[in-house]
């Protein structure tokens, strides 16, 4: 479970959250907002990637601020730009980074990097140079090395907004067959439609935190 | 940036530190000894080596496009003022190390690149330099060589359509301020993917 507890950030003078209380425990939760109302800002704190200014984050029990390596191993990230998340020119060889980080055995890392390619039909481009990847690949390269990392709950920074509709569709697909919990900021709404909470982001704040049904047509009513 | 041709032949099999070191050896051998018998002979290594490693011909031309214009120039200036013999030791010699060192990366995969620079830099841990981190920075560079020149070709072409584009200024400032954006990204990337320098030195 993830606890956040009174939470509070800043960048200098700038306050992007106020006062978040929340638990999460469902399986899939979608964050909605704004530009600027502080979704990003706060999926960065589920992970340690951020430490909140104000307030704690805890991950079964793990203290973002105290135990930000034991907490990413807990919870991966995928960020919204690809290009910016793949760290090795080479496809395998960026699928296996997460896992030698991990410190695995050779025959573990290679095991878990054939069964991720597999996974995502990157097979055949094990070789390939990373950069010369489509858009939708790049993506799916991304979320294949997290997911080989095996966390327990992986956090979504919206993964399809750079997509076409086709990549779109096949990444939402990724996302809906992960056995992992998920948080997914998104601006695409009919991709939350299945979700199992929906909380909407505006000025720092939850104002709305309920099911789809209800929140993503509140989300739409409070945008026009 | 020269990708990787997945093979099995002797030359891919070679270890990549042996590769590394044949490298350098070369590369002193020819400088030490400017001789043009030399720099002809690596170069027809650089050729036999190529073809026993099955990469295509064109694949190692490819490497010498990037330098046919300073190779050009050089043997223009050493022709002028030394003679063809000195011409032609020049432009053999900087083409034998570019070729052998673009069959060093034809035919070792980055990882296992990286690893063997890794290796062999740790020597130095003892005055404070990190090999993983070294490792790392020469796997970004790699890594983002295209991502950079995607965006700077992008933005020469949006202050095109504005008219900017010999305005020095509107090309660099975007570039600049992408590239610092996208490298807090990266920070947060390699992060969030566990990375931690000091694993192997614990």
């Amino acid at each position: 479970m993830i606890e956040i507890r009174q939470v509070g950030h800043a960048f200098g003078e700038r306050v992007v959250l106020r006062d978040l209380t929340l638990d999460l425990t469902e399986r899939r939760i979608a964050v909605v907002g704004g530009n600027g109302s502080g979704k990003s800002t706060f999926a960065r704190l589920l992970n340690g990637l951020l430490v909140p200014t104000r307030g704690e984050v805890r991950v079964d029990g793990l203290d973002t601020r105290r135990d930000g390596k034991a907490v990413r191993r807990k919870v991966g990230f995928v960020f919204q730009n690809p290009d910016n998340q793949i760290v090795l020119p080479v496809v395998a060889e960026d699928l296996a980074f997460g896992l030698k980080n991990l410190g695995l055995p050779k025959d573990e890392i290679a095991r878990r990097t054939d069964e991720a390619l597999r996974r995502y039909d990157l097979h055949a481009l094990r070789d390939h140079p990373a950069h010369l990847l489509s858009g939708g690949q790049k993506q799916l390269l991304a979320i294949a090395g997290v997911l080989a990392m095996a966390p327990e709950v992986i956090v979504f920074d919206e993964p399809t907004t750079l997509l076409d509709l086709r990549n779109k569709r096949r990444v939402a697909e990724a996302i809906d067959g992960l056995p992992q919990r998920a948080v997914v900021v998104s601006h695409d709404l009919a991709f939350l439609e299945h979700f199992d909470r929906v909380l909407v982001f505006e000025d720092g704040r939850v104002a709305i935190d309920d099911r789809p049904s209800v929140a993503l047509p509140a989300y739409v009513a409070m945008m026009s | 940036m020269t990708p990787y041709v997945p093979g099995d032949s002797p030359v891919h099999r070679c270890p990549p530190g042996r590769k590394i070191l044949a490298l350098v050896a070369a590369g002193t051998l020819l400088f030490a000894w400017p001789r043009l018998d030399l720099a002809l002979a690596a170069l027809a290594a650089a050729a036999l080596l190529s073809r026993l490693a099955g990469i295509p011909v064109r694949l190692m031309l490819a490497q010498l496009r990037p330098l046919a214009w300073i190779l050009a120039v050089l043997v223009l200036v050493q022709l002028a003022l030394d003679g063809w013999q000195a011409g032609l030791l020049v432009a053999a010699r900087l083409a034998a190390l570019v070729l052998l060192a673009g069959l060093v990366t034809l035919t070792t995969r980055s990882a296992d690149l990286i690893e063997a620079l890794q290796g062999g830099l740790s020597w130095l841990r003892p005055l404070g330099v990190n090999p993983a981190k070294v490792g790392l920075a020469i796997a970004l560079t790699l890594r983002f060589i295209p991502v950079l020149a995607a965006i700077a070709a992008e933005v020469r072409e949006a202050q095109r359509a504005r008219g900017l584009e010999r305005s020095l200024v509107a090309l660099t400032v975007p570039v600049v301020v992408r590239m610092l954006k996208m490298s807090d990204d990266i920070a947060a990337a390699i992060d969030a993917r566990s990375y931690d320098p000091d694993r192997d030195s614990r």
